[in-house]
């Protein structure tokens, strides 16, 4: 699982109304590179919880990898950007996208219910008595 | 394609000439296509893993992705920014669309969901055997990400569970929930459908096989009436069941239509009638 993907998880235990960032915890996580490709992140910033991706980067592993605030566009998409070491859009690509958790927990932040990540697969399936109805 | 089914085809062309209509049947696939066009646009069969809890790559497999090949076109065109597929089992099709669509790139990510922990397992091997990446949750559905996936997704491919089946055989764990479809096998189709239409965007397309039992027709008029506009890209009949593969997409002018009427399209229904005759004729020729 990648941070994008955390980035859109949320609690579906029954009684909770949030359930949203799930906190992450990370037993074994690996790096994988792809090719940066500046439309996605720009098509997916609008939608991303930053604070969310702030903190699961750093839990793993990458406590200083983005700003605490969300950079201007202006800032991520600049001429060249892409092509420059340590740039914010980099940096966000790379927590994004390279990132991966292959072992670990996601916990509801309301319910404190923990949801096993084994194998890179977060599992969210509920007991009978958790599901909503 | 026998001489019967080009007969049928043009007399459901010729009707769609004269009716303006959401259901467009024009692009019916030929059937039978050549085994190197398969291989170089899809999963690798020797490569795809299994596991004895898990569904193999079938006829509905197949059909599902030959369609989605037949759309290859227009899927590129879509320039999805996110696929998903609902219930992946053993990874055929989800590994299959991104090798089909891999000329965009990073520009594009997969998540595919499965309420089989069995079956998602077996997905990871099938995507890393052919070196493909896709993020795989086991959940139900697509339980957990409603609402932070709102209205986010452009594709969404489903191989739902539509055997008829007893009530009961719902909710068994294991296999059979790669089939268990319920009464008429809808029962999980009708929860499928609802969540779906909440993550697609509003360019997004949903490709999803039916049976001939789950009365795809049904299904049409039900998503149109949600605004959703409507066409089958294949029908396949093998030695046990008929197969449709029925892509959706939001329509303007199909909401608009649905408001006002206020009573359902099929009712008076000049936006089926093409498609009907497109069942009947098919239905009975095969």
């Amino acid at each position: 699982m990648r941070l994008l993907t955390h980035n859109f998880l949320a609690s579906n235990v029954r009684g909770v109304s949030t359930g949203y960032p799930l906190a992450l915890e990370v037993a074994k996580s690996s790096i994988k590179e792809v090719e940066l490709n500046a439309d996605f992140l720009r098509g997916i910033l609008p939608k991303l919880d930053w604070r969310a991706l702030v903190a699961a980067a750093s839990a793993a592993g990458f406590p200083d990898l983005l700003a605490a605030e969300q950079p201007q566009e202006a800032e991520l998409f600049a001429d060249g950007a892409a092509d420059a070491e340590g740039s914010a859009i980099r940096r966000l690509h790379h927590a994004l996208l390279e990132i991966h958790v292959d072992e670990g927990a996601l916990v509801c932040p309301d319910s404190g219910r923990s949801f096993p990540i084994l194998k890179g697969v977060p599992n969210m399936l509920l007991h009978e008595d958790e599901v909503r109805h | 394609m026998s001489a019967g089914d080009s007969a049928a085809v043009s007399a459901v062309e010729g009707k769609l000439a004269e009716l303006s209509t959401s259901c467009d049947l024009r692009t019916l696939p030929r059937r039978g296509k050549p085994a190197s066009a398969r291989t170089l646009n899809t999963a690798q069969i020797p490569l795809v893993a299994s596991h004895p809890e898990v569904y193999e790559p079938c006829d509905d497999s197949f059909a599902l992705v030959d369609a989605l090949l037949s759309d290859k076109a227009q899927l590129l065109a879509l320039q999805p920014s996110l696929c998903l597929e609902v219930g992946c089992g053993s990874g055929y099709v989800i590994t299959s669309l991104a090798i089909m669509l891999r000329q965009l790139g990073s520009g594009t990510q997969y998540l595919a969901t499965d309420i089989n922990q069995h079956a998602v397992e077996t997905t990871q091997g099938t995507l890393g055997a052919h070196g493909i990446h896709a993020d795989v949750i086991a959940t139900d559905i697509v339980s957990g990400l409603e609402k932070r996936l709102a209205g986010m997704v452009d594709v969404v491919v489903v191989n739902p569970p539509y055997v008829p089946t007893p009530e009961e055989e719902i909710g068994i764990k294991g296999i059979a929930a790669s089939w268990a479809g319920g009464l008429n096998g809808r029962q999980v189709i009708d929860r499928i459908l609802p969540a779906v239409r909440e993550l697609l965007s509003e360019k997004g397309c949903l490709y999803m096989i039916a049976l001939e039992d789950n009365d795809p027709l049904g299904i049409c008029h039900l998503m149109n009436e949600k605004g959703f506009a409507s066409r089958v890209l294949l029908k396949r009949c093998t030695e046990e069941e008929s197969l449709y593969v029925l892509k959706f997409w939001q329509d303007a002018a199909v909401s608009t239509n649905a408001s006002q009427s206020g009573k359902s399209p099929g009712s008076d229904s000049s936006w089926l009638s093409p498609f009907r005759s497109f069942w009947h004729k098919n239905g009975s020729s095969s």
